[in-house]
């Protein structure tokens, strides 16, 4: 599926998109006005990359561009999910916990499934070191501890995985291990510190940094991969990563936070409703041909998940969106008990053979939609003699199962307006309880493309400042300049950089010397 | 013989969640500690209260301090044994059997630690039946056991001996001890002799706790519908069903306090109710009148699942079932409401005990 360029006239710098998801990889190529000059879909390969190739060279030729023209490539990936879930590629981790002798009454690791574990971690060390809550040493750092435990994992691990107690407060500990380490292990062996992935809980924050540190040479293939790809095809573009809170990173970033790029591809379907419905606070429903993502826009930017989520099986505390995932798809299968249902079991990517529309046999929520003549697709003949009565059910199930999920998501119960993207979302209705408005922008079904192509660079900070020794403000403040930084570390152009968010949570239990503070700044690409 | 194993503490977790009436910590860390410690030196034994030796001392160990510390300064699993042994030397005996104070949330778990490290059998009692804030807050309180000489000792070595006339200052005092370890510690405290822990201890909770557990599994498992076995294993009754429509928090005196809106649906169509808070669900208004009140128990659950929701997990939208669960009677008498009723939490309403009928 390609559709033809219209370029009004060639501008000199176009910028490519290409989200990965489950189904379909799709690619957009946008001008410097951010218009889309050209689209496509490609079925997603087993690989990953082959499908980025093939959608690559579809939009590229419906643009009718010059391969030349293409200056930046935003890529949102699903590399990094895919070798968790299947096991594949991930590296051996060595995995340091600074700690001792606090943490040691919970190894790490110990929730982990044991083929992930044994596949991951040949060994696991507890030593000496982490702070208190208000940022003191907890034990005293034994630079002879660490040399040890690295001589031990020298030839046996690809990467290291660095957790100190309390370093969202006190990141001392773990900068001090990694110079060691790399000074024992030579300077390109990675190391991950929790302290710059998740927030407080230990386990939680060292699962995520192991994976990391699993995760870097996934990436590193990933983009290796790309960047063969667009040279093969005269693309003279610079790669940017689209990562889980909308935002891009550079190729430097991504290979030191590769799993920031796990959810990728609902955050892009967000951001590019936002950018499409020009909303910054709605809730944006993303409907495939198998599940529907509901998820929140907020202030222009996906809403993180304040709970941990699970990854392959691991419970983790990294930021991620918040979404709610339900079988729901053009592709689903309509059951025609004594009650009629609408998924979650899908025909998926041969909906186009076993649709009735398509001349199939299976009923699916694509024939309710064509039935009500809603859509053209397919032969609507095919689905004329189906009992109104059915069509009616279908349809009224697909709403309520819409509603129940958008009212869960929301934060009050005032209605909200909804943006509805993705290739399913033919099936939207035109009307739900609970919402002030529907919008079905234009390019919906590449929302998520395009979400990459136009998305800033942004660095967040969240951790806990002891406020013993600087006041709020002066917290507060420091968390912004560390956002700020961390914006440009990524790629921003300093100049461009405000700040988004800024948000203080008091500490349960905890007398009040302590502050959580989350803070998030974007900028545009240096370009 | 009664043996806790790996799946057992599963059970437990999950039914001292459900004690733990929204606070009490989350039972989970804990959890992952005593499965370590049965996975080394074996499975717990669980000693009916009533065959506690009436001359044999018994010693409850706990862990005291923010539980948002305590997930992430992981306790080495040493401390809670110091603590243990500071008071067996304090007292000159060596205690036939641990047992937790607070049934509800993480203090279920820190015990099971201690007794299989120790391969000391653990009560099924405790001190409450429930979760509450502070020390105090006891059944041994209400027969004049003190809670000192009381020890409290951390992952660094430090251990501190309390003795104090009264348990107001001992809840005052740990607390300012806990603060000066870093916001968690592991305490052993009202040490008591058989006797008198058949007295002033809330009998066979460990294993009500395991059932609770035991019969939200299973029903999951089997699709059969949670709310009516937990009703009646619990002598409660489902006091809604509705939807989360608010929830204000604040913090006050480190504890998250607030309330909650929940409009009725169902059954319950269209009724308001609201649940007032402090980390424990301590207040139940129906339509703007209390209707039930601490120390009886107030949990929420999760309208399919059955599973519990804790304090920080509520949110709007969230569908649910609020379950009344009767306390142990030694809490509706004169000194208990004085300790844990309402007016102790600020409330100026009268107690209002949960009957099990309609």
């Amino acid at each position: 599926m390609a559709s033809p360029a219209t370029p009004e006239k060639v501008s000199d710098v176009f910028r490519l998109g290409i989200d990965v998801g489950g189904t379909n990889t799709d690619a957009v190529i946008l001008d410097a006005a951010d218009q889309v000059v050209a689209s496509a879909k490609s079925p997603t390969t087993a690989d990953v990359t082959t499908g980025i190739v093939n959608a690559l060279q579809a939009v590229l030729t419906a643009s009718q561009l010059p391969s030349t023209a293409i200056r930046y490539a935003m890529l949102g990936t699903t590399h990094c999910t895919n070798a968790i879930v299947t096991r594949r590629g991930l590296s051996s981790v060595g995995v340091i916990r600074l700690g001792a002798p606090a943490t040691r009454a919970v190894e790490p690791l110990i929730t982990w499934p044991a083929d992930l574990r044994q596949m991951v971690c040949p060994q696991a060390f507890i030593l000496h070191g982490g702070h208190e809550y208000n940022g003191e040493p907890l034990a005293t750092l034994d630079p002879r501890e660490i040399r040890a435990a690295a001589q031990q994992l020298k030839g046996r691990v690809r990467a290291v995985a660095v957790t100190g107690v309390f370093s969202p407060v006190n990141s001392e500990h773990e900068l001090r291990a990694r110079d060691i380490l790399q000074e024992e292990l030579g300077d390109d062996m990675p190391v991950s510190l929790s302290g710059e992935i998740g927030s407080v809980s230990l386990l939680e924050r060292e699962n995520a940094t192991v994976l990391n540190a699993a995760l870097i040479a996934v990436a590193r293939t990933a983009i290796e991969g790309f960047e063969q790809a667009i040279r093969q095809l005269h693309i003279p573009a610079t790669l940017f990563l689209g990562q889980n809170d909308g935002s891009l990173m550079s190729v430097d970033y991504a290979l030191r936070y590769p799993i920031f790029t796990i959810a990728s591809g609902p955050a892009n379907s967000i951001r590019g409703a936002a950018y499409l419905s020009q909303l910054r606070d709605a809730i944006v429903i993303d409907i495939g041909g198998t599940t529907t993502d509901i998820g929140i826009l907020q202030k222009g930017f996906p809403r993180e998940s304040a709970l941990a989520v699970e990854i392959g099986g691991v419970r983790t505390n990294f930021r991620m969106p918040d979404l709610v995932s339900i079988g729901l798809g053009g592709g689903s299968r309509v059951h025609q008990t004594d009650e009629i249902r609408v998924g979650p079991d899908s025909v998926g990517y041969r909906l186009t053979e076993e649709a009735k529309v398509f001349g199939g046999q299976q009923l699916t929520a694509t024939d309710l939609a064509v039935a009500t003549g809603r859509i053209q697709l397919g032969d609507p003949g095919q689905v004329q003699a189906l009992p109104k009565r059915v069509v009616e059910a279908g349809l009224a199930y697909i709403s309520r199962s819409l509603e129940d999920n958008i009212d869960r998501m929301k934060l009050s119960a005032n209605p909200v307006p909804v943006v509805a993207v993705g290739g399913g979302s033919i099936l939207f209705p035109e009307q739900l309880r609970g919402v002030s408005m529907i919008i079905r922008p234009p390019h919906y079904e590449v929302a998520n493309a395009i979400g990459v192509a136009i998305a800033q660079v942004s660095g967040t900070i969240d951790r806990v400042f002891a406020l013993d020794t600087m006041s709020r403000a002066q917290a507060l403040a420091e968390a912004e300049r560390l956002a700020r930084g961390r914006a440009c570390v990524a790629g921003a152009d300093a100049a461009s950089v405000e700040l988004l968010d800024l948000e203080e949570i008091p500490l349960a239990y905890l007398p009040g010397n302590a502050v959580r503070i989350k803070a998030k700044a974007a900028g545009t690409l240096k370009l | 013989m009664n043996l806790l194993d790996h799946d057992a503490l599963e059970e437990i977790a999950l039914g001292a969640t459900v004690l733990g009436t929204g606070g009490g910590g989350d039972p989970t860390l804990g959890k992952l500690m005593a499965q370590q410690a049965v996975a080394r030196h074996g499975p717990v034994q669980l000693l009916p209260l009533d065959q506690v030796p009436d001359d044999g001392w018994i010693i409850p160990t706990a862990m005291m301090g923010a539980p948002t510390v305590l997930v992430e300064k992981i306790p080495s699993g040493t401390e809670v044994l110091d603590a243990f042994k500071m008071l067996e030397r304090r007292l000159q005996c060596r205690a036939v059997a641990t047992v937790s104070a607070e049934a509800g949330g993480v203090n279920s778990m820190i015990p099971m630690v201690v007794a299989a490290t120790l391969g000391l059998p653990l009560v099924d009692a405790d001190g409450m039946g429930r979760a509450f804030p502070e020390i105090q807050m006891v059944t041994p309180t209400l027969h004049g056991v003190s809670a000192t000489p009381m020890a409290i000792a951390d992952e660094k070595g430090n251990q501190v001996l309390l003795e104090t006339p009264d348990n107001f200052w001992t809840e005052r005092l740990a607390r300012a001890v806990t603060i000066q370890m870093g916001c968690s510690a592991c305490i052993a405290l009202y040490a008591m002799q058989g006797a008198t822990a058949k007295k002033a201890l809330v009998p066979s909770t460990i294993s009500l706790a395991r059932e609770i557990g035991h019969t939200l599994l299973t029903c999951r498992e089997q699709k059969r519908d949670p709310i009516a076995a937990l009703t009646a294993l619990l002598h409660g009754r489902q006091l809604c069903e509705g939807k989360i429509t608010d929830v204000r928090r604040r913090t006050e005196r480190g504890f998250a306090r607030g309330e909650l809106d929940i409009i009725g649906t169902g059954q319950d169509a269209g009724t308001p109710y609201k649940i007032s808070f402090q980390n424990e669900n301590l207040v139940f208004w129906r339509d703007g009148q209390p209707e039930v009140t601490v120390p009886d128990l107030i949990t929420i659950v999760d309208e399919q699942t059955g599973l519990p929701i804790t304090t920080e997990a509520l949110k709007y939208g969230l569908r649910v079932i609020v379950l009344g669960i009767p306390c142990h009677p030694q809490w509706r008498t004169p000194g208990g409401l004085a300790l844990a009723g309402p007016r102790y939490f600020g409330y100026e309403i009268e107690y209002i005990p949960l009957g099990n009928d309609e």
